[in-house]
């Protein structure tokens, strides 16, 4: 089997390009929000929605202005999708799915116990090849979230055109509140990821420069064949 | 080919190194490109292309129509007239969903309300066979369209209204419109608001001029006597207190428009 670095060049180009269109979409999404920060049609607000009425200060913001925003995220917003196609695209043509991607039957037992090691309720973390099951599920859960957000997107730029769509979501309003609350999650998702990149600094570097091929090689022990037990 | 892991530490991505920019945004943006660059000879490409609209100071953001902006908004024109189906309605809505009167919200530029002069009338000319004009008893003879549907505005509010109105399609029938006409501009007494639109927008079958609303004449917050009224486009297209309707060989700009809105804006 040919080794392979911890991170193909075509990941860390994408992972670091998304770094830049995820701040850029986010930052013109909420100067956007800022035109108005409610959510639900005029005369029947959204009661629920947990930020209604917040509005993003000009350090979240990129654009300016309404108009500035507007632009900045409809530009962007085909580079930000372009580079998920491209991300997923090469996924599955390397083979890479295989060691990233969550597989509920695969991976949920083991991101169980990962999350049990992180609850100090069990002391030595269970053994994991390139990532273990946590990492995989909240990796996978971007991808996910990433669509979600191109998807909600899209509704809410031709919600006319793309009625289909938009209906899909519930329509135009729920499909924005949608769209934020997908931003939500994916700020979450990039507050642990950043604590957690801080706490082990060699990832980071991998992402930088791709790791080094021992790396899988010392991999290629953890992963077990289906029904072997991990070793000690 | 290895590199020493330690010229990455995740610490450094925080150091404010980058020169001081008006805009934080630009900062966050050119250092974590700036990282990028000189992190790995491999993410040159990535960086390079993900910077390469800032840097090349193409993202204006108080004149978004020009430079980089500019070239995407000329490319969303593109995609949005290509997505664009003439038979694609905006759906009705039903009764139930109407926005009670006083929470639809209702802009103008003028500081007052703007009221129409007594011998208001429509002036349509251009590219017609027979220019006319016309008051709001003459259109109310013309072929009636009538809808409730949803109104979007560009703040990324919606609500919903009837309206009541002739179509642009009757109209131009009327006064013989060329097909040469691919424009149609709409001017009001509105401190000189005006806007333009392309003739498939222009010409959808929901794109009226419109003298009622929720089964009332139209109001004055809403653009008496004549306004636009549209399922395909952005409210702030949807020209209110109408005086003249040109069909038009090229497009005209618009108010929002020539100060940085996209001028397709359709929905």
């Amino acid at each position: 089997m040919q080794r392979k670095r911890p991170q193909p060049w075509p990941i860390r180009i994408t992972h670091w390009l998304n770094v830049y269109l995820l701040i850029v979409m986010a930052g013109s999404g909420l100067q956007i929000l800022v035109a108005y920060p409610f959510m639900g049609p005029q005369g029947d607000r959204a009661g629920w929605y947990p930020l209604d009425g917040w509005q993003p200060g000009p350090l979240l913001t990129v654009g300016d202005w309404l108009a500035g925003g507007r632009h900045w995220h409809f530009a962007f917003a085909w580079y930000f999708v372009a580079t998920g196609v491209v991300y997923v695209g090469y996924l599955f043509g390397s083979g890479e799915w295989r060691r990233r991607l969550f597989l509920p039957r695969r991976d949920l037992p083991n991101a169980v116990e990962t999350a049990k090691y992180y609850l100090r309720l069990r002391g030595t973390p269970p053994p994991q090849g390139l990532y273990n099951g946590l990492q995989r599920f909240a990796y996978t859960g971007t991808l996910f979230l990433g669509a979600l957000a191109a998807l909600t997107g899209l509704a809410l730029y031709k919600p006319v055109q793309l009625q289909g769509l938009a209906r899909l979501f519930g329509g135009y309003d729920p499909a924005r509140a949608i769209h934020f609350l997908t931003l939500a999650a994916l700020a979450g998702f990039t507050v642990v990821h950043v604590v957690l990149v801080v706490l082990h600094p060699r990832a980071l570097a991998s992402m930088f420069t791709g790791g080094r091929k021992e790396d899988v090689h010392e991999e290629e022990r953890y992963e077990q064949p289906p029904g072997r037990p991990p070793p000690p | 080919m290895k590199r020493n892991a330690t010229s990455s530490h995740p610490a450094d991505l925080h150091l404010p190194e980058a020169p001081r920019l008006v805009r934080p945004t630009r900062l966050q943006v050119a250092h974590v490109q700036k990282r990028g660059l000189e992190a790995s000879r491999r993410a040159l490409l990535g960086g390079l292309l993900a910077g390469s609209a800032a840097a090349l100071g193409g993202c204006d953001s108080s004149n978004p129509r020009t430079g980089f902006l500019g070239a995407m908004e000329r490319f969303n024109h593109r995609f949005q007239a290509w997505l664009f189906d003439p038979e694609q309605l905006a759906p009705e809505e039903p009764h139930a969903a109407l926005t009670p009167p006083a929470a639809f919200p209702a802009y103008f530029i003028s500081p007052v309300v703007p009221r129409a002069p007594r011998t208001w009338r429509l002036k349509v000319g251009g590219l017609v066979e027979r220019p006319a004009s016309f008051t709001v008893e003459e259109l109310q003879q013309l072929p009636r369209t009538e809808y409730r549907i949803r109104h979007h505005c560009v703040e990324g509010w919606t609500a919903v209204a009837a309206w009541t109105g002739v179509s642009i399609r009757d109209l131009a029938s009327h006064v013989g419109a060329s097909p040469a006409a691919h424009y149609v501009d709409f001017r009001s007494f509105d401190f000189g608001y005006w806007s333009s639109w392309d003739r498939p927008s222009a010409f959808h079958p929901q794109t009226i001029l419109a003298y009622g609303r929720n089964g009332d004449p139209l109001p004055p917050e809403y653009g008496a006597p004549l306004r636009l009224y549209s399922g395909v486009k952005l409210g702030y297209k949807m020209v209110k207190y109408l005086t003249e309707v040109n069909f038009l060989p090229a497009p005209t700009g618009g108010y929002w428009e020539d100060r940085g809105y996209e001028w397709f804006a359709g929905v």
